[in-house]
């Protein structure tokens, strides 16, 4: 164990140091006065920002880490029961899935104004925008892992002619989690993407608070904002892996190679 | 009473131009034990799959005796465990398919891996296993259902000499304790004389080139270094030779390629 985090820290160790070494020149840059402060702050004077105004930037981080967790897990709910849905019934698939594809292709920036007059200002815009961007990830590639099921596994269950229930349940669902997990992933991502534009709109949230800090010209509250939102979705990806790993109990669900 | 009886066998693929089986003819009494050998390519897994029921023939009947073919399990070339289920759930899998699962048979499983030198690998996953033990999960598996007949393809090919020895007499104390009945596939001349009652050798068109019986009062590892047993592998190994002298195609190290 102790090994491993050693060799986890000498595998990371020149990341950090480059990091090391972009805030030291941009923090010179910055206080030589070779970039105006005011378009670009120093790391310091961001630093300063964020501690500052911390119990604003929190309930705004909080309000959005909301929306997101309400958007993806209500995404996750329906996704993989539609994609279900689709694999017992190839009608309802060849009936839906081409609308989901086209829906898929619209730009959520151009359906957020529609989600307001829908949901009005706040979270529950933020969320059905959150929820809409990550569907498709989910639907899509949990439909594939239950379509690519190893056709010598197949052939093995046949032997013991089961019931399309008994297939699904004890083949073809496990054989879809990683495609699953894989999705939930890409989705994450998309979701606080989707959380983000939406408070531009609806209000709230970091959304909301960059957008403030724009018109007023504090740059350095912008990039406080932008470092929460990837704290956010790295703190996601994190659970997610974290929630998976202990769900999924050690077992090998292993795409086929 | 005929167990299983084959008249006029033959097999074309759709969309192929050559016969994999042609007019093949054979019958096993109860309890008797056959090899299918011949060159790569000569149909034997396809006999194998249209034995088990896993394809049709294009021409002649095969029959078996009544709810035989319920009694009949396969081993295929391959161990072909769920990866995501523990050795002993890969055991117990086609009990749960069938729904025929109780605590008797649970026990007969646990009963099977400790024959079998798996006592200490129930919990281990086929990934943690090496081929020896995945092959003996597979054999535990195929055995669960207590066939009458079961049909094994190659199942050895991938094991060391040493594995290989233990898994034959394995399958000669089964056939004797259990009166178990089964049709082997198998490359190695002296593998087919060691475990079968008859040899069936089919050559590369899919034709019987030779149908005997092959009967020793005993068998163990040392039949094998009898001049009774050799006799035998000289036989096949001449009747090899003769189909290759027959078939300017292909060259000696084809033959067990």
């Amino acid at each position: 164990m102790m090994a491993g985090a050693r060799n986890l820290f000498v595998e990371k160790l020149p990341a950090w140091v480059f990091l090391a070494i972009l805030l030291s020149v941009w923090q010179g840059v910055v206080a030589q006065g070779w970039v105006a402060s005011y378009l670009l702050p120093s790391p310091l004077q961001i630093f300063d920002t964020t501690v500052e105004l911390w119990p604003d930037i929190a309930a705004a981080t909080l309000s959005t880490a909301q929306s997101i967790a309400w958007g993806l897990g209500f995404s996750i709910l329906v996704g993989v029961t539609l994609a279900l849905l689709f694999f017992a019934i190839p009608i309802a698939r060849r009936a839906i899935l081409p609308f989901c594809i086209f829906f898929q292709t619209v730009p959520i920036i151009s359906i957020a104004p529609l989600l307001v007059i829908w949901f009005g200002f706040g979270q529950p815009t933020v969320k059905a925008s959150a929820f809409i961007v990550s569907l498709f990830p989910i639907l899509a590639n949990t439909l594939t892992g239950l379509q690519e099921t190893d056709p010598h596994l197949k052939e093995l269950f046949r032997l013991y002619k089961p019931s399309p229930w008994q297939l699904i349940a004890k083949l073809q669902i496990p054989s879809a989690i990683p495609y699953m997990l894989t999705g939930i992933k890409i989705s994450a991502g998309l979701a606080v993407i989707g959380a983000i534009v939406g408070e531009f709109i609806a209000g709230g949230g970091l959304g909301s608070l960059i957008d403030a800090a724009r018109t007023q010209q504090r740059v350095d509250l912008v990039f406080s904002g932008v470092l929460m939102s990837s704290v956010l979705a790295l703190t996601l990806v994190f659970l997610i892996e974290t929630v998976s790993r202990i769900l999924l109990g050690g077992r090998p669900y292993l795409r086929k190679s | 009473m005929h167990s299983i009886e084959v008249d006029q066998l033959g097999k074309r693929f759709p969309g192929s131009a050559r016969d994999v089986l042609t007019d093949l003819s054979f019958a096993l009494s109860e309890g008797e034990c056959l090899s299918l050998l011949g060159p790569s390519g000569c149909g034997k897994t396809t006999l194998l799959r249209l034995l088990m029921g896993l394809d049709v023939p294009s021409a002649g009947t095969i029959r078996r005796a009544p709810g035989l073919l319920e009694a009949m399990s396969y081993v295929f070339q391959e161990p072909r465990l769920v990866p995501w289920r523990t050795c002993l759930e890969n055991v117990v899998l086609p009990l749960e398919l069938t729904g025929k699962s109780n605590a008797t048979l649970r026990e007969r499983a646990l009963d099977l891996l400790q024959q079998l030198g798996l006592a200490d690998r129930l919990a281990h996953f086929p990934g943690e296993l090496s081929g020896g033990m995945q092959m003996r999960v597979a054999l535990a598996r195929a055995l669960i259902t207590q066939p009458k007949l079961v049909l094994l393809d190659e199942p050895f090919a991938a094991l060391d000499e040493r594995s290989r020895f233990r898994m034959q007499d394995l399958l000669l104390e089964l056939k004797s304790r259990l009166n178990l009945q089964y049709v082997f596939v198998t490359h190695s001349i002296s593998e087919a004389v060691y475990l079968s009652d008859f040899i069936l050798l089919l050559d590369n068109t899919g034709r019987a080139r030779d149908w005997r019986a092959i009967a020793f009062s005993g068998r163990d590892q040392l039949l094998k270094v009898t001049p009774a047993f050799n006799e035998v592998v000289q036989t096949y190994t001449r009747l090899f030779l003769e189909m290759e002298a027959g078939n300017p195609d292909l060259n000696i190290g084809g033959v067990r390629g």
